[in-house]
């Protein structure tokens, strides 16, 4: 039978990083940071939990330093773009670049070898259930993420932020910190997702492991509106998608074909989402923003 | 203060200048952490791409970051981003290589043929993410980047079973006939896909300083609303720009698949991230058409000097990589050097 329990198992397994580093990039957005950075942020966790993983020999201490080298990472974006006002995109094109080429960089110096990382006394993640401890922590966030966003006074202070940064200050709010933590919360996430990729799901790290992971993750908060539950049904869907994959890669359909499934139809959803948004509300003079 | 120093000094304040001296100096920290000799890694960069058996790969790297740092700032100059360049390209690749290998036309107008065909294809491509935008509001980030995974596939797929070499244990098509290869400089790789690249930079150029429609693009870049007001149809402006976008990235595939080894192998033209590096060539230059062919080169060199750093000095040439990330990070961050250090020294004069 083509939908299962193991389907679905494998679904909630891929479904994990985009989850995490997808929340992230929905706190951002609902802080008026657009983030498309999250790629280079995941990455950056990978690395960092793999490499902390193998010196410690604790894949413990590798997940809370992938979280804390992720947040630093996002400073980048903090500085450049709530500091000194710059591009969001641009930067976030670069953090991409710049984290492709530095953990390609470290591979190499750190554990000189060039491609793949991959040791068996490497410390994964324990199991729990099937699942690692970072998959429920996954589902505890978007709790914690729906009801800090749409109760408490944080929540509606970073969105008040996001919305009308000008009013928020007028009422002593201060747009820049709460854009900080925004950003520096993607940080953790993205670095949680990281190392969910690389020491959860697989044991290892790949040069660009994450494979357009944190791009899916944008489109994940543009789909879920950046709202929590929203963003966990889009990351589900690729999850679904990634799974299916693999499951008709079984049935004999070429590997090209099933990679490029999630990509189509993430891209099927947004069709769909967006023509209905637009049909619900007609756009003056069909202007795309 | 007389025009020539205003203006050599407005060139050292630019936030490009910033950029590139606080990237060599970063470069230089990691240079020194690994513990090599900076001096002696930066010359084997510049010897390495600029010396005589650097020039005509830098040259020929050259040829494909300049081509697809063009099929990004003509969209960017209107304020659009292109991030499907990886499948416009490969997309032109594989269309160039069928055309090479099944065209009926005598060799010479088959390269024609091949070239316009990757062209088209590349175009058509990006008109699609256009269309996206347009009709179905999937913002042209976005659509353009998803559209690439399926076409990048879709190549794969080609080069690795209709179309595969019989025989062969790598993934690539069958060699073009012979013949059916652009003309070569001498005994370089650099081929005459390096002049119809920079034909492309003039046209392009010609187009910016001098005519109608690329004042419209420099307009919708500075202010849409306001161009929008002026007259500017924005849906069409993103169609044009897209599809010319796109037949430029076709072309950088097309030239790849007629140059060495004549054939399209499954990979060989996303990996070395030619379309990120020309990405960070146009962001660098702001997408205007001279800066961009500047920064191209400088790229190129960074890129074959990065290989020739890595011979010598045994330092990883993905440095070169983050060399530019660091870059453009600096430059989108809108850094200079203060005003005052510039003032202190007028008055030291």
């Amino acid at each position: 039978m083509f939908l299962d329990s193991d389907l679905l198992l494998s679904a909630l397994r891929a479904l994990t990083p985009i989850l995490l580093a997808a929340l992230g990039g929905a706190v951002c957005e609902r802080a008026g940071v657009f983030n498309i950075g999250l790629e280079g942020m995941m990455l950056m966790g990978c690395f960092t939990s793999v490499a902390t993983s193998w010196f410690t020999g604790s894949a413990w201490l590798g997940v809370l330093a992938a979280a804390l080298a992720a947040a630093a990472y996002s400073l980048i974006l903090a500085v450049g773009a709530v500091t000194l006002r710059g591009d969001a995109v641009v930067l976030g094109v670069a953090m991409n670049l710049l984290a492709v080429g530095l953990t390609g960089f470290l591979l190499r110096t750190v554990f000189g070898v060039q491609g793949t990382f991959d040791d068996p006394s490497l410390a994964g993640l324990p199991l729990v259930g099937g699942f690692t401890p970072l998959t429920y922590l996954s589902w505890a966030a978007v709790a914690v993420a729906a009801v800090l966003l749409s109760r408490h006074v944080w929540g509606l202070r970073l969105r008040g932020v996001g919305e009308a940064p000008d009013a928020a200050a007028t009422l002593g709010v201060s747009p820049a910190r709460y854009k900080y933590a925004a950003v520096l919360v993607s940080g953790v996430l993205c670095g949680l997702a990281g190392a969910q990729l690389a020491l959860g799901n697989v044991t290892l790290f790949t040069e660009n492991m994450t494979a357009g992971r944190g791009w899916i993750a944008v489109v994940a908060v543009m789909l879920g509106r950046a709202a929590p539950v929203g963003v966990l049904l889009a990351a589900l869907l690729f999850g679904l998608a990634e799974a299916a994959g693999f499951r008709l890669q079984g049935l004999g359909l070429p590997q090209q074909a099933t990679d490029a499934a999630p990509y189509v139809v993430t891209l099927g959803a947004l069709f769909l989402t967006t023509a209905r948004r637009r049909r619900r509300t007609p756009s003056p003079s069909g202007a795309a923003s | 203060m007389n025009p020539f120093l205003r203006r050599t000094r407005g060139a050292l304040r630019s936030p490009v200048t910033f950029s590139v001296l606080a990237g060599v100096l970063i470069g230089a920290l990691f240079l020194v952490g690994t513990g090599a000799d900076p001096v002696t890694a930066y010359e084997a960069v510049l010897t390495g791409s600029l010396g005589a058996d650097g020039i005509g790969s830098t040259l020929s790297t050259g040829t494909s970051v300049l081509g697809m740092a063009l099929a990004l700032a003509i969209p960017l100059r209107a304020g659009l981003i292109n991030l499907g360049g990886d499948g416009q390209m490969v997309l032109g690749g594989i269309t160039a290589a069928v055309t090479g290998l099944y065209s009926p036309l005598p060799a010479p107008l088959t390269v024609v043929l091949a070239l316009l065909a990757g062209m088209a294809a590349g175009a058509a491509y990006a008109a699609l993410a256009a269309l996206c935008e347009n009709r179905l509001g999937v913002p042209l980030l976005v659509s353009s980047l998803l559209l690439s995974y399926p076409a990048v596939s879709l190549a794969s797929y080609l080069a690795r079973y209709p179309l595969k070499e019989p025989g062969s244990s790598l993934p690539q098509t069958r060699a073009l006939p012979d013949g059916v290869a652009l003309p070569a400089f001498g005994d370089s790789t650099v081929t005459v896909g390096l002049v119809l690249v920079v034909l492309a930079a003039a046209a392009y150029w010609f187009t910016d300083k001098r005519t109608a429609f690329g004042y419209e693009i420099r307009m919708t870049g500075l202010n849409s609303r306001f161009s929008a007001y002026a007259g500017v149809e924005r849906e069409g402006l993103t169609l044009r720009l897209m599809s010319i976008s796109g037949a430029l990235a076709g072309l950088v595939g097309a030239i790849g698949v007629l140059s060495f080894p004549y054939r399209f192998v499954d990979g060989s033209l996303t990996a070395p991230g030619y379309t990120w590096t020309g990405l960070t060539a146009a962001l660098l230059a702001t997408a205007a058409p001279i800066g961009t062919v500047v920064s191209s080169f400088f790229f190129a060199v960074l890129q074959v000097g990065g290989l020739a750093m890595e011979r010598t000095t045994e330092v990883p040439r993905e440095l070169t990589q983050v060399l530019q990330a660091i870059v453009i990070v600096f430059l989108a961050a809108r850094l200079r050097f203060p005003g005052r250090w510039f003032d202190r020294r007028k008055e030291a004069v």
